[in-house]
């Protein structure tokens, strides 16, 4: 379907329009609404609901990762749970260690190291008692991993389902390793009991609620590199990769290199969400770095339509809101609903959500301007 | 008399898959400037030529050199493919989601690493040379459509077009007008023409309309070596190649 230019001119402005509002939405009045606002208000957002879609918005930032890698070079990765994970196991040693001496067993270690006898920190742990050392580390050893891992898979040219797979077995090894006790992370408990970052106690309601606006704002920043990226010519290499790598390949130019490093990009956006993740929900166990998970994640992009930036915190935050609702509401039928949405999509709207609301809008100027 | 220089030689080159030679002691080489066609049965060795000329496949021996002395059995595709040499595919192969436009800029010859092509713009005179392929191949009015909504007809002359811009010395070309209609076939040889003015070129073709019509020396390829090579007409009177392969073809000659 092919409209008109001044149509089209109209359908991006629209588009921009409504992607402002929603970040202004996100950045400042839902803290607004939250702060402002009484809680008998029609229109208070509470404390828990905020929360809640700070969780949501860090999961956004994973989605646009995943959104870069899959929707525009058309690789799929089934193991950004790992990436999310070591993101959020760097954060999750910070807090542990920023416990100090005020656990249960008032060690200066953290508690689940008392109870595995541990007797002195593991060298690892070290640089964990800095912040500013924790956040580049959630963003350098996702980065130093995937770049390794690509660097591998990409220049052996390992393709489609073949990646997808060995991504998969990443994240399942990787379960497998984040489940054992002796490397230190805490097992399948994984790291809890948080108390405070920078000194600010994280059960305080101004503290969430900073970490909101921490997560909204750097998701906003997130969407404007990767839209930085997707618009530069190395973003017309990436569709162009998806089309035909061998074009790509007898162009000139070296696809694999283009691959690692959409690839790194994309981790170092999960291992970022999951250290906004950790603080806000309090828990990083191995549960999050499994099959299931990554799994999840792709499911979120297609809802919201891949290939598109804006789709994928769409589907982000549709479905994990959707999936709080039916949780809470009819936890036994959760998975079926997550399914068989996934299924409906791809059978009826591959564009997804975001794809559903262009063509609508689309139908709709084109009544307007007849 | 001018002094010819070589653009392409290949000596005693053996390819072989499990035991069967797809190339067996091929010797072939082209002048500069030259319009050369590549002719043969199916199975005769030609598109694995290009493989091997183009980096795809290494031979299990000779040699193959462009130009004076640059070794293409050392280089990898991409680096050959920025040495000089231009690949066109059997089926056209185009990226479909870009505009025509967008698919000749980025196959314009320019720095190809991935920051350059993160920060960078692209420079002025790549801009112009875009412009005079898109006019070279008559694709002027469709820049900007979605190279996807393109005929297979014009999607073959967008792909002849990515490979001209790369400014290779020698472009190699695989069967280009498979599928097209006469005056698209036409259009094609006047193209193919135009481009082998100032370059080297290799086309593979079954059409034998349309080889004649190029006008160009011809090889004939088969089980793997050249049985004859010359003009289109000293081809058609060799003995062997009309056993082995125009036999079923009289018709069209």
């Amino acid at each position: 379907m092919q409209s008109f230019p001044i149509q089209q001119n109209i359908e991006k402005r629209i588009g921009k329009a409504t992607l402002l509002l929603f970040a202004f939405f996100f950045v400042f009045i839902m803290p607004f609404l939250n702060f402002f606002t009484s809680p008998e208000s029609f229109f208070h957002i509470s404390d828990f609901t905020l929360n809640l879609f700070g969780k949501f918005l860090s999961y956004a930032i994973l989605a646009l990762g995943i959104d870069l890698i899959w929707g525009f070079t058309g690789i799929l990765s089934l193991g950004h749970g790992v990436f999310f994970g070591l993101g959020g196991y760097c954060m999750g040693m910070y807090l542990s260690l920023a416990i100090g001496s005020s656990g249960v067993y008032q060690s200066k270690l953290p508690d689940f190291m008392v109870w595995n006898r541990v007797k002195e920190l593991p060298f690892f742990w070290e640089p964990f008692h800095s912040f500013p050392i924790t956040l580049l580390c959630a963003i350098l050893v996702p980065a130093i991993f995937a770049s390794l891992f690509g660097f591998l898979a990409f220049r052996t040219r390992v393709k489609g389902v073949y990646f997808a797979i060995i991504t998969q077995a990443l994240a399942l090894s990787a379960w497998l390793v984040f489940n054992r006790n002796e490397i230190n992370l805490g097992g399948t408990n994984g790291l809890t009991n948080f108390k405070k970052i920078l000194g600010f106690s994280l059960q305080d309601v101004e503290t969430q609620r900073f970490l909101y606006i921490a997560t909204a704002v750097t998701l906003c920043l997130a969407y404007m590199i990767c839209k930085y990226i997707v618009q530069s010519r190395a973003g017309k290499i990436l569709l162009a990769i998806r089309d035909s790598e061998n074009r790509v390949l007898y162009s000139g130019y070296t696809p694999s290199n283009y691959k690692v490093f959409v690839f790194a990009i994309s981790a170092v956006l999960a291992g970022i969400a999951g250290a906004l993740y950790v603080p806000q929900v309090g828990i990083i166990t191995p549960g999050k770095i499994g099959v299931l998970p990554s799994i999840e994640m792709v499911i979120w992009v297609a809802v919201g339509g891949r290939g598109t930036l804006s789709g994928a915190i769409l589907g982000a935050v549709s479905v994990n809101w959707m999936r709080s609702f039916l949780t809470s509401n009819y936890p036994d039928y959760w998975l079926y609903f997550l399914g068989g949405m996934f299924v409906l999509v791809v059978q009826f709207i591959p564009d997804g959500l975001i794809g559903l609301f262009k063509r609508s809008l689309k139908k709709i100027l084109s009544l307007i301007n007849r | 008399m001018v002094v010819s220089k070589t653009i392409l030689f290949l000596e005693d080159v053996i390819v072989s898959f499990d035991g069967f030679k797809a190339l067996n002691n091929l010797n072939f080489s082209m002048d500069k400037g030259e319009l050369r066609c590549l002719i043969g049965p199916n199975g005769a060795g030609k598109s694995t030529l290009l493989d091997v000329v183009t980096g795809k496949v290494r031979p299990d021996q000779g040699r193959v050199i462009l130009g004076e002395n640059i070794d293409l059995t050392r280089l990898k595709e991409e680096e050959i493919a920025n040495t000089g040499v231009g690949r066109k595919f059997q089926t056209p192969t185009v990226f479909e989601t870009l505009t025509v436009r967008e698919n000749l800029e980025l196959s314009v010859k320019q720095n190809k690493r991935v920051m350059t092509m993160v920060f960078k713009s692209l420079k002025n005179n790549s801009l112009q040379s875009v412009d005079e392929t898109l006019e070279i191949i008559g694709l002027e009015e469709k820049q900007n459509n979605r190279s996807g909504l393109l005929a297979h007809g014009e999607k073959q002359w967008l792909e002849i077009g990515m490979v001209m811009v790369q400014n290779p010395e020698l472009l190699l070309i695989d069967e280009p007008v498979a599928g097209m209609t006469d005056t698209e076939t036409e259009k094609t040889a006047d193209l193919l023409r135009t481009i082998s003015e100032n370059r080297s070129v290799l086309v593979i073709e079954h059409d034998m309309k349309f080889v004649r019509e190029l006008e160009s020396r011809v090889t004939v390829l088969h089980e793997g070596s050249v049985i004859c090579e010359g003009s289109i007409d000293h081809i058609h009177n060799d003995p062997r190649v009309i056993e082995l392969y125009l036999g079923r073809e009289k018709k069209i000659a």
